[in-house]
């Protein structure tokens, strides 16, 4: 189990390794010469070149990079150029909405998709089986921003249920700023949970005809025990996978909802970042979330030790 | 529930005190559409208290699907069509397995009857502990502690031999060989005391060597314990082992019961003869060069469930067949003391 832990660890290191030299060398390439961007169209060339030495720009690329590194594993990011804060604080900031979208995405999407999908498997062949199956293409296939524009229509607009956008006031309390959550997190649920539930059913399926399952039916126990304790647990490791895929997905995807509703959450600052050509910023988020997605695919892993004891040895 | 279990019950008297299961006539079909797969298409077959029915035939005879009937486990869309199978419970009354309802089922699977299957390595949970796995059976069915049922569970894996149980209840069954695993599941299958002990083929996935650790294990907790057993195979070795009667299946179809002795003496049906003359024998079997051995496969093959001859199923390959074998269906008929054979012509065997 040590050795299996171990293995992942250094996974994730090599990993984030990568990504770090990645998103150095992108930001890099892109067109655009950071300093004039920054300085505007009105710049002498004599402020870009200062402007470039006191960045370091002017430094060769291995120099650079190996800066890069130093200040990364102090933890800093850098400092953004149109926010005057260091990048971190202007993350950190921004955490709040984006990591409550996913988290109540992700479970809106279980909360539909593991009990059809298991019912849906155990039901095969019949009608309920037929209309999960597709619905779940057609949810699949729904743009959540779309499906997030006509929630806001029905349930903002004309209900008045829920706020239309933002994140309420910088005085609001938790519960406020929680219910502007709501419409997004359905909008991105409700698409997200099309990919699990398929994942779910088709990984019931093959459980459900293995003996292990047969044996437990002829223990005499009633059926909801012989599905959601043998059948089901020996199905989560696929369907884990996904949910945990599903959900870095979706940390990555906030971009477009969060813009959608105007959130102010990480990947609306990705977007105006983008806008601005704010690079500090952009590294710095494209680092972060690229985090977010080695960590949750570990913390998978580490789930699996959990389920499964073939795992363990 | 205590009502019905106390009425006397009409089936009872049907049932001679001696026997523990009789299925009579037991139609199970799978029916997909209009057209119906014919698995088992009038079983007849009884098994005593105390003793060890072989049912034995080739793959697609029908007899696992006849022991899941018994179990009430069909995979959809199997289901039991017709027919009756009669079960003396322990307090003495008789139930037809085939209409009970289901909740009534399950308290008899594993509780009265209990199932031990062909693939050890994959009819255990890889993620449950094999004490986990023995424990959660005799919780379905008896109200102990978790710490009782530990110990019963150790004292299981004690009974069918497996050294050092008490650090064996901890392991998973990945950690197991295939003939541990299949002393798990004997003990698992008997850990609630079940008066019926259905083995589906329960050694064909095992070396020769453990297979005949598996068997002597299997005779001696029929002794100690004194079980009924009903015993699948295809492995007539394995039936002069382990068998006092034998029911031979063709066809989804008993063509021939009959105590051991009597059945290898003097089988009564030309299948059961075939069968018998398809184990090579070297004195037998020598040919005419007298360095070979000569195989006796019986000619021709099974015929489609789906599509059934009208008359005697074997009548196609049979070497006795009359004319009426082709219209009519013979009935199961005594040929000899406690011997029946579905055959017209079983005189002249």
């Amino acid at each position: 189990m040590t050795r299996y832990i171990l293995q992942r660890l250094l996974g994730m290191l090599a990993v984030m390794f990568t990504v770090v030299t990645i998103v150095f060398i992108i930001v890099r390439i892109a067109p655009g010469d950071p300093a004039a961007v920054m300085l505007g169209p009105d710049a002498t060339p004599a402020d870009i070149a200062a402007l470039r030495t006191r960045l370091g720009l002017d430094q060769p690329l291995v120099v650079q990079y190996l800066f890069f590194l130093g200040q990364l594993i102090k933890g800093d990011l850098g400092q953004s150029i149109f926010l005057d804060m260091p990048v971190t604080r202007a993350l950190a900031e921004r955490a709040e909405p984006t990591f409550f979208l996913t988290l109540f995405s992700i479970l809106i999407a279980s909360a539909i998709a593991l009990p059809v999908g298991i019912l849906s498997a155990y039901k095969r062949g019949t009608l309920f089986d037929q209309t999960v199956t597709t619905f779940a293409m057609f949810a699949a296939s729904i743009p959540s921003f779309w499906l997030g524009l006509v929630l806001i229509q029905v349930f903002a607009v004309r209900l008045g249920w829920f706020p239309v956008a933002g994140y309420g006031g910088p005085d609001a309390s938790f519960l406020t700023r929680l219910s502007h959550l709501v419409l997004p997190a359905v909008a991105l649920g409700v698409v997200s949970s099309a990919l699990i539930t398929r994942f779910t059913r088709a990984s019931m399926l093959d459980v459900l005809n293995d003996d292990y399952v047969r044996t437990a039916r002829s223990k005499g126990m009633g059926e909801f025990r012989v599905v959601m304790k043998h059948a089901f647990k020996n199905a989560l490791i696929p369907v884990l996978t996904v949910i945990g895929l599903t959900a870095a997905l979706l940390v990555s995807g906030a971009v477009v909802t969060e813009t959608v509703f105007s959130l102010p959450g990480v990947g609306n600052l990705v977007v105006s970042a983008v806008l601005r050509r704010d690079y500090p910023v952009i590294q710095g988020a494209l680092l972060v979330i690229a985090a977010i997605y080695v960590l949750i695919n570990f913390g998978i892993d580490m789930l699996y030790i959990l389920i499964d004891p073939r795992v363990r040895y | 529930m205590a009502a019905v279990l106390s009425a006397p019950s009409p089936l009872t008297a049907t049932l001679p005190e001696d026997v523990v299961l009789r299925a009579e006539d037991l139609h199970t079909h799978f029916i997909v559409g209009e057209r119906a797969a014919k698995s088992v298409d009038g079983v007849t077959l009884t098994v005593r208290r105390g003793e060890t029915l072989a049912v034995v035939g080739e793959s697609g005879s029908g007899k696992s699907v006849t022991s899941l009937s018994i179990m009430r486990l069909l995979a959809h869309p199997g289901r039991i069509v017709r027919g009756k199978i009669l079960y003396r419970m322990r307090d003495g009354t008789v139930v037809d397995l085939a209409t009970l309802p289901e909740k009534r089922m399950r308290a008899i699977r594993g509780k009265e009857i209990a199932m031990i299957f062909q693939e050890p390595m994959t009819s255990l949970n890889p993620l449950y502990t094999v004490g986990d796995q023995i424990m959660e059976m005799i919780r379905l069915h008896e109200p102990v502690s978790r710490h009782e049922a530990r110990q019963r569970a150790r004292q299981m894996l004690e009974l069918v031999e497996i050294p050092a149980a008490e650090k064996r209840l901890d392991q998973y069954p990945h950690e197991m060989s295939g003939g541990m695993r299949q002393r798990v599941m004997i003990a698992l299958a008997l850990s609630c005391n079940p008066a019926l002990l259905i083995a589906d083929e329960p050694t064909t996935a095992l070396d020769v060597t453990i297979q005949a650790q598996i068997l002597d294990l299997m005779r001696r907790l029929q002794r100690d314990i004194g079980m009924s057993i009903l015993f699948i195979t295809h492995n007539l070795g394995v039936v002069a082992e382990i068998a006092h009667e034998v029911a031979v299946m063709y066809a989804g179809r008993v063509v021939e019961q009959a105590p051991v002795e009597a059945l290898f003496a003097r089988p009564r049906h030309p299948y059961t003869k075939g069968l018998l003359a398809c184990i090579p024998n070297p004195e037998r079997d020598r040919a005419a060069d007298g360095a070979r051995l000569m195989l006796n496969p019986i000619p021709g093959n099974v015929p489609s469930v789906l599509n059934l001859p009208p008359g005697c199923t074997y009548a196609p390959r049979c070497p006795l067949v009359e004319p009426r074998c082709e219209g009519e269906a013979p009935g199961l008929v005594p040929a000899g003391p406690g011997h029946l054979s579905r055959c017209f012509r079983h005189e002249l065997l």
